[in-house]
């Protein structure tokens, strides 16, 4: 069913390259809409994501996942910077360059919010069926192919093809979702939270048709997240997002186990465990984070690391490597002669 | 998800209703379902008043419309030697107005100007205004303020102001007066067209098509339309007595239909100074115009509640 | 707060500013020239010429317009056609007599109508709140003309004790006990609409605010029906008094019908004079007076709802 090569993991290289990825967002206040400052959404961020991977991407709310899904999707125009599919920019002119309607069929998005999702007077085969009807399928095909995906997804398409999406449960609805995402035979799906607001017996089973579907299909995932739990358990690399910008990016047990940015580490220690031996007394991250509007230079988490030093005022980590080549960290500890008590010294040049 | 706004935006003309708040939850659930419109007749036929204003208007309307058939009398043939005869005289069941013609006749027929001077202008105001307030609602931006501030303008002056002052610019007549109520309902109407387009608009599916690649003109006709009209024509029917009412009403101070046309507001008007003579035959062109209003609001108010499926 | 006051004076200048140029415009858009009320049929060229000269008229349009209302912003509103006296004196008039009868008309509607709502929201699904439920359809319903008119029928001609029409016996409203009469049926006849809008509005408040879950709450903590009274008044007052304040506002400007069944002088009366004989300069004047004073009322209207309420102020 597909049309393109399946993009497995065997074969490594980036389908998806974001490179200074950028949006702010004007607050206007006052009589005449004055500039009251900028919200920094997104900060200047760059990263790969390999084709027929499962890239997590968590934070907190407010740190940029979102309005980075959307960047990528091209639902709002950035500021700054480069979005490359397959090696052509999104948005830019060819040869070099990917028009936005081709985008929209290689890329698609599941959102949080099941029902208002999906367009409360159109039946489950229409909404299905609307994105290639768009693109020029004729409408029967459409139609078959939206029966096909329901049943693929798990939803009996005698029974549920005509219904209407109020007379459905929350879970069968982002299946739904996730058929109408795949009608379109995209090649990367980013799942906004697609999992966030079901039951947890629900989860596990659109997680796990989430993963079979990936295999089937060969598609790439860039799943966002606030449980850590479940990103840990769907994903290959993971992205620490906090405040618009990259704290940590590196493979699923790098993160999870020894990890290095103090942010990661207090997200991770935040996780109530089962074990009740394990309680935590003390919270891990105290403060409130600081407002993203107009932020101060120098690290975002400084206010909240128990790390932090002079130096961290200064500039704006950059992200190193720590441990692997394929997992990198924005924190001064990490860079050495960086000045942190903590970092390593300068590199000793080989002998 | 929206701010509460001050009461005079949310208030139509003479504060009816308060315009719909588009919940997606509660209201267009129940639109899709399958054999919902059934659904909402069977509620209709069961709410006995709005069965019953429903059959007056529709027997008014025949009247109307088959007058030349119906009516017992030419509405403008009258003597003068019989004028203001009283109501159940011989020969003229409604007695007779200032120059000798048959009331019931002329209140047979005042109903066809009185009924489509007030309903054209809505119909009018709902097209255009509709077409506003999407385009708005969904252009957003500065498009979206410039066409809301102009409406702003007019709804600036109160209505029957507004109205008299165009109709009264323009000069006295039947076209120039449904203009002017045309010019007076589209801004409500397109208000609230605008304020559920931009509801709407912010929902996920929206987005969702945008995200599938559908062009503009493929969102609005597919996603958008079918959860606007809706609201939309429900806040219009609610206009329909007011416009009614005003349309008699500028008639009634001279500036609508000009005699010897037969229409209820008119009528009224050449019948007053006859209040000492016969105020039974005096009054009842307004009667009737009460009574059409009055069936007009009971049915809107029947379909809404009809259509507001929580229960 | 201050800085929201501020910012509402100033989105109200544009439209005050456009509601004078569809005042001024309004008359251009009638068919006819505006002098031939005045003119006789056979008037020639020059006495034309000189007459449009007198009254501005051969200047081009935006030239007519910025000179009108930079005379109107002095209050000078210029010299009616038809009786060649000011216009200001004629409206200052006719405003002073709508005014009465729009105060007398809100008297009897707002506090009727806070009535009949409260007491339906709380007995919501009696008897009692369908009645006034009928009630208030019926009176939005009501062609207020005509009731004016039955009023009249059935309180001058049946029964003789009230006046059919004017203001009084000295052709303006004055406050003795002479006039008093003579504002009865007026008043209760535009008071009809109003108490009607007002009762729906309270009533759909009342209600809602007595179902919410915090007056649950509150009663559960052993809070009188006198105390849960007082919260449902500070919660229902922002958008009660909003309505009020722009129903008002509907009777200064629309007062026009009423006034002409009981030949009331007051500003909708003299429209009705200045539509019918032409006469610009009144026309102009006292649409902009009716225009303007309800743009006023609606800011005022919501920075008092803005005062009252706090969830809009954060806004």
């Amino acid at each position: 069913m597909s049309t393109h090569a399946r993009d497995t993991n065997d074969n490594p290289r980036p389908i998806l390259e974001v490179r200074e990825l950028r949006k702010y967002f004007p607050l206007s206040s006052g009589i005449f809409n004055q500039r009251a400052g900028t919200v920094h959404a997104v900060d200047d961020i760059s990263f790969s994501v390999m084709a027929g991977e499962t890239l997590g991407i968590v934070g907190e709310s407010g740190c940029g996942k979102s309005t980075t899904a959307r960047l990528l999707m091209r639902l709002i125009e950035p500021d700054a910077g480069r979005v490359l599919l397959d090696g052509k920019g999104i948005a830019e002119p060819a040869p070099t360059g990917m028009a936005i309607g081709e985008v929209r069929r290689q890329m698609q998005m599941v959102f949080q919010d099941s029902f208002a999702s999906l367009n409360p007077r159109l039946t489950i085969e229409d909404s299905i069926a609307f994105g290639p009807v768009v693109h020029g399928l004729p409408r029967r095909q459409a139609k078959a192919r939206a029966r096909e995906l329901l049943a693929r997804v798990g939803l009996a398409p005698e029974r549920y093809a005509a219904r209407y999406p109020h007379e459905l449960s929350g879970g069968q609805r982002q299946r739904i979702n996730i058929a109408r995402a795949l009608a379109l035979e995209p090649r990367v799906v980013i799942l906004d939270e697609a999992v966030s607001a079901l039951d947890k017996s629900v989860e596990a089973q659109v997680l796990n048709l989430l993963l079979d579907l990936k295999q089937e299909f060969g598609l790439t995932y860039l799943f966002i997240s606030h449980d850590l739990n479940v990103v840990r358990y769907v994903s290959d690399r993971v992205m620490v997002m906090y405040l618009g910008k990259i704290a940590e990016i590196g493979p699923v047990e790098a993160i999870f186990g020894g990890t290095a940015h103090p942010y990661t580490k207090a997200l991770l220690s935040a996780m109530p465990s089962m074990d009740p031996a394990r309680r935590t007394q003390k919270p891990p991250l105290t403060g409130d984070p600081p407002s993203p509007i107009d932020p101060a230079p120098g690290c975002r988490f400084r206010t909240r690391c128990p790390y932090a030093e002079d130096v961290c005022a200064r500039l704006d980590p950059q992200l190193v490597t720590a441990g692997s080549p394929d997992h990198r960290v924005a924190c001064e500890i990490l860079r050495p002669a960086s000045g942190h008590s903590l970092a390593a010294p300068a590199i000793a040049h080989a002998a | 998800m929206s701010m509460p706004s001050p009461a005079t935006n949310e208030l139509d003309l003479r504060g009816t209703a308060p315009a719909p708040v588009f919940d997606p939850a509660k209201a267009l659930v129940a639109q899709a379902t399958r054999g919902y419109w059934r659904t909402v007749l069977a509620r209709l036929l069961r709410d006995k008043v709005t069965v019953a204003c429903a059959l007056l208007l529709l027997a008014i309307v025949l009247l109307a419309v088959f007058a030349p058939l119906l009516a017992p009398a030419d509405p403008f043939k009258g003597s003068i030697m019989q004028r203001l005869l009283p109501i159940g005289s011989e020969g003229f069941l409604l007695g007779t107005d200032e120059l000798g013609r048959d009331m019931l006749t002329r209140l047979i027929y005042g109903g066809r100007l009185s009924l489509v001077m007030g309903i054209t202008p809505v119909i009018n105001a709902l097209l255009i205004g509709a077409f506003l307030g999407i385009v708005g609602g969904f252009m957003g931006g500065t498009v979206n303020t410039l066409i809301m501030r102009t409406i702003d303008v007019f709804y600036a002056f109160p209505s029957v102001l507004l109205a008299v002052a165009i109709s009264g610019a323009l000069g006295a007549g039947i076209f120039n007066a449904m203009v002017a109520l045309t010019v007076v309902f589209i801004p409500p109407v397109a208000r609230v067209a605008e304020s559920v387009t931009t509801q709407v608009m912010s929902l996920d599916f929206v987005e969702a098509a945008r995200a599938s690649g559908a062009s503009n003109f493929t969102i609005i006709r597919v996603h958008i339309l079918g959860n606007v009209l809706g609201p939309v024509f429900i806040y219009a029917t609610s206009l329909i007595s007011v416009s009614m009412i005003l349309a008699s009403g500028l008639s009634f101070l001279g500036l609508g239909t000009k005699p010897p046309e037969p229409e209820w507001g008119l009528m009224l008007n050449t019948l007053r100074t006859a209040i000492y003579l016969n105020p039974g035959v005096a009054a009842l062109p307004g009667a009737m115009i009460f009574m059409v209003s009055i069936c007009f609001n009971m049915m809107s108010d029947g379909l809404r509640a009809a259509m507001d499926v929580t229960q | 707060m201050f800085f929201y006051l501020l910012k509402r004076l100033a989105l109200v200048i544009p439209i005050a500013l456009s509601v004078t140029v569809v005042c001024f415009s309004l008359v251009y858009i009638a068919p006819g020239d505006p002098l031939s009320t005045i003119l006789p049929s056979d008037a020639s060229i020059e006495l034309i010429a000189t007459l449009k000269k007198e009254y501005g008229l051969d200047k081009p349009i935006p030239v007519q317009y910025a000179m009108w209302l930079s005379r109107a912003v002095q209050g000078d509103l210029g010299t009616s056609i038809a009786t060649g006296r000011p216009v200001n004196a004629e409206l200052g008039r006719a405003i002073f007599n709508t005014l009465i009868l729009a105060l007398f008309g809100s008297l009897i509607g707002f506090s009727l109508g806070l009535a009949f709502g409260t007491i339906a929201g709380y007995r919501q699904g009696t008897w009692i709140d369908k009645s006034v439920t009928a009630l208030a359809v019926t009176g939005v319903s009501v062609p207020h003309y005509w009731l004016g008119m039955v009023l009249v029928i059935v309180f001058s001609v049946y029964y003789n004790v009230l006046p059919a029409m004017g203001a009084g016996p000295s052709g303006d409203w004055m406050w003795d006990a002479e006039h008093l009469k003579y504002v009865v049926l007026p008043a209760i006849t535009i008071s009809v609409i109003p108490t009607a809008i007002v009762t729906r509005t309270v009533r759909a408040l009342v209600a809602d605010i007595l179902g919410r879950e915090f007056v649950t709450a509150l009663r559960a903590r052993g809070l009188t029906d006198r105390g849960v009274f007082w919260h449902v008044v500070k919660n229902a007052a922002p958008t009660s008094l909003a309505v009020m304040g722009v129903q008002l506002g509907y009777l200064m400007g629309g007062s026009i019908l009423v006034e002409t069944v009981f030949s009331w002088p007051g500003s909708g009366f003299l429209l009705n004079t200045a539509i019918f004989q032409r006469d610009i300069p009144l026309l102009q004047g006292t649409i902009l007076a009716l225009a303007l004073f309800f743009v006023g009322l609606n800011l005022i209207v919501d920075l008092v709802q803005t005062a009252l309420d706090p969830r809009i102020r954060r806004a």
